[in-house]
């Protein structure tokens, strides 16, 4: 038995319980629906071993999604703890990990699965393409993301959380302050996820920079395929960091080096400054898609092509490599000097300015243009106040002196999730509505998602914005309770109302699926939007090859000009199409990556082993594997064409 | 006979055995750890160069655009890293 005691949960409570009991219900209930219903086999073949692009972004989708709502259980737990002072709904510990697995959550595993979802999805069908350059590669990162995804979830029944905050900091987060084996499910979550990432980031370069489609300069890329590999390249960059950063706090934690602590040498700060190295690129690879996805809607719903469109590129260009210059403004109150801190201070407002130049471009696209306001339409126009709003707050902290004031307050909480919330999860609701037709075949209920809409914008409002009053009051974040005597029990509790709000509005977007599979009509055509970029020249649904002839592009807005000017956009005839092979390698790599670093969180040096001699069988057989891929017939795909109504 | 003698690779090899007798000098020569460390960042950026220039043929294909542009990224950010972190955890720090 003494080798099972090391999973225990150190600090039970009613409520972990609870939620044993429910996951291992959902996973027999889920286990039995596909047995029952006989879908092991479909599932297999069409999603689990699929290299499709289409698949797997929708595959990235829903687990991000599923991620959103364990993120958002953590967060109306936590603003319900805050509610009134003195509460004891939750205790200090589990609090602690509520808020930890909250930011991993919503960051690793909800806003970077939607973003690369949405890439997985669009970035080849508006370049023209029939995949991603390395489709095998591409279901690789996806499962190596879910296997990520998957053992920092499971920390929450066996083992304990991590408690440390989800910037983890040293010391901190070392053996002596983080006794359970929390930060090791931590450390090799993030590896493991980041590594699907960073395969990710190398395949969309290449595939963006070598398979475009003919007469697509680069300076004619829709918006969305831009800043796909402007974040991309920020990525490639960036996460070796992470993946250093990692590896040093395994070293320190797990083999008892001392690179992360307070003596022996080393740096308990160093951890933070790696740590943002990564993390502040980061924010910009969420941010430049969700700003590309705002470009596409709001110049279709405008009827205008985008204003500025070279500017749009520079200053994700110039974005790109000042999110570089700026990490060190999150630790302005470490103890620089002054020069130091300025020079972080400077670059930092700096990189607004490349931002305030896309809000007005987006604001002189609208300007005279005819706007409909559709439920993706809804969310951009939002975004552009409430993001305003945010990134005003982010200069604020970029001022390192005024930063002492505001530094680990929930002004900064506020801050954060003002840009990401507006910025980032309006970009993925309204993305995911606007390509929802693509994916599946019919549109989500427009009038349901307006309800969607205001709840969730009011409940943000009502959520986030007494945080400004009450940080600047004095109310320091990651606190599990206050006194009544500190004044801030009535502003958090209208936090909590909002946060209700919030919940009720992703509730009645989950509804307006359901409702939506049930009553939509399914004849909506091949462009329901009247939108302008390729994408929408494939057939509705799409099929598994995209295009059936390679369309030749000689704008960002091709099927705009397609439409109005007559621009003929596919000119070939149709020929044999080559496409690549399913293959289970990639979800069993994953799983043996579970295993490996399951293993590794519970130091089972046995398993280590077994499952890294397995992991290296696979990379050899991968390597002498003859696998050239299949054709599809000219036949097959007339009958394809003509089936669905033929696309040209 | 001109055009079968691959006189850049030729030199270009010699060029990079130079640079290594002179990175491996710093050990045997008596000098300060300053002079030494200089001249060996200076030949391995050298050394890099010529590398990806004439044996790993950089700027030979129709790629060069983004090879180049990738590589410069690469520099900037290693750079802007590598002092950053030097100045916010070394000299900036009190």
């Amino acid at each position: 038995m003494e080798f099972f005691e090391r999973f225990a949960v150190p600090h039970p409570s009613p409520l972990i319980y609870a939620s044993m009991v429910a996951i291992g219900l959902t996973v027999l209930a889920i286990i039995f629906g596909i047995t029952y219903f006989k879908k092991w086999g479909y599932l297999w073949k069409e999603w689990l071993t699929t290299v499709d692009h289409k698949r797997i972004g929708i595959m990235y989708m829903i687990s991000a999604l599923l991620m959103l709502f364990r993120g958002g259980a953590d967060a109306v737990m936590m603003r319900l703890q805050t509610s009134v002072p003195d509460n004891t709904f939750l205790e200090a510990q589990h609090y602690n990990e509520v808020f930890t697995t909250h930011g991993v959550v919503m960051i690793i595993f909800m806003a970077m699965a939607f973003i690369i979802g949405l890439m997985n999805f669009v970035v080849p069908l508006q370049i023209g393409a029939r995949d991603v350059a390395f489709p095998r590669l591409n279901a690789l990162s996806f499962w190596l993301y879910f296997a990520g995804a998957m053992l920092f979830n499971i920390s929450f029944v066996i083992g304990g959380s991590p408690d440390a905050g989800w910037t983890n900091y040293y010391p901190l987060a070392s053996n002596d302050f983080s006794t359970s084996v929390g930060v090791n499910y931590y450390n090799w979550a993030l590896q493991i996820s980041g590594l699907g990432t960073l395969m990710t980031g190398i395949n969309f370069i290449v595939t963006i920079i070598k398979m475009r489609a003919p007469g697509m300069k680069l300076m004619k890329m829709p918006m969305f395929t831009w800043s796909a590999l402007i974040t991309n390249a920020i990525i490639v960059f960036a996460f070796p960091v992470l993946t250093i950063a990692l590896i040093m706090g395994t070293l320190d934690r797990q083999f008892g080096t001392s690179l992360f602590t307070s003596t022996s040498g080393g740096m308990d700060m160093q951890w933070a400054n790696l740590f943002w190295i990564w993390g502040h690129p980061e924010v910009y690879i969420l941010i430049l898609p969700a700003f590309g996805v705002y470009s596409q809607i709001i110049s279709t719903f405008s009827g205008r092509n985008l204003y500025g469109y070279k500017s749009m590129v520079g200053s994700m260009v110039i974005i790109s490599l000042m999110s570089f210059l700026v990490w060190a403004h999150h630790f302005f109150t470490m103890g620089h000097d002054a020069f130091t801190n300025s020079i972080f201070s400077i670059t930092t407002m700096a990189i607004a300015v490349p931002t305030g130049i896309k809000i007005f471009n987006w604001l002189l696209t609208m300007w005279k243009g005819k706007i409909r306001f559709t439920v993706p339409m809804l969310y951009s126009v939002a975004f552009i106040p409430l993001f305003t709003i945010g990134g005003v707050t982010g200069v604020m902290l970029g001022v390192a002196s005024a930063d002492f004031q505001y530094h680990n307050t929930m002004f900064l909480v506020a801050h954060f999730h003002n840009v990401i919330i507006p910025g980032v999860v309006f970009a993925m609701l309204a993305g995911m509505t606007y390509w929802w037709p693509k994916m599946f075949g019919f549109m989500l209920n427009e009038k349901i998602g307006k309800w969607a809409f205001w709840f969730v914008s009011i409940g943000f409002c009502f959520s986030f914005f007494p945080m400004y009053i009450t940080g600047l009051d004095g109310q320091a974040r990651r606190m599990y309770t206050y006194s009544e005597s500190t004044g801030f029990g009535p502003l958090n509790m209208l936090s909590f109302f909002g946060a209700g709000v919030m919940a009720i509005g992703f509730i009645i977007i989950v509804y307006n699926v359901l409702y939506s599979i049930k009553n939509s009509p399914r004849n909506i055509g091949d462009d329901p939007w009247d939108a302008r970029s390729l994408e929408w020249a494939t057939q509705t649904p799409v099929q598994e090859y995209n295009f059936a002839i390679t369309p030749e592009v000689e704008s960002s807005d091709a099927y705009w000009d397609h439409k109005k000017k007559g621009y003929q956009l596919f000119k070939g005839n149709i020929e044999k199409i080559h496409m690549p092979n399913n293959s289970g390698l990639p979800i069993i790599m994953a799983g043996i990556m579970l295993v490996f670093a399951f293993s590794f969180v519970f130091y089972i040096w046995a398993g280590v082993i077994v499952a890294a001699i397995a992991f290296l069988a696979c990379l050899i057989y991968r390597s002498f594997e003859k696998d050239d891929g299949h054709y599809i017939p000219v036949s097959e795909i007339k009958e394809t064409e003509n089936k669905n109504g033929g696309a040209n | 006979m001109k055009e079968l003698f691959p006189a850049k690779q030729v030199n270009g090899f010699v060029f990079s055995l130079v640079l290594t007798v002179i990175a491996i000098s710093v050990y045997f020569v008596d000098m300060s750890y300053e002079i030494g460390l200089t001249i060996l960042l200076v030949t391995a950026f050298i050394q890099a160069g010529v590398q990806l220039i004439i044996f790993m043929h950089a700027g030979e294909s129709k790629d060069k655009g983004s090879i180049y542009t990738s590589l410069f990224y690469a520099i900037f950010i290693a750079l802007v890293t590598i002092f950053g972190s030097l100045l916010a955890m070394v000299w900036g720090y009190m």
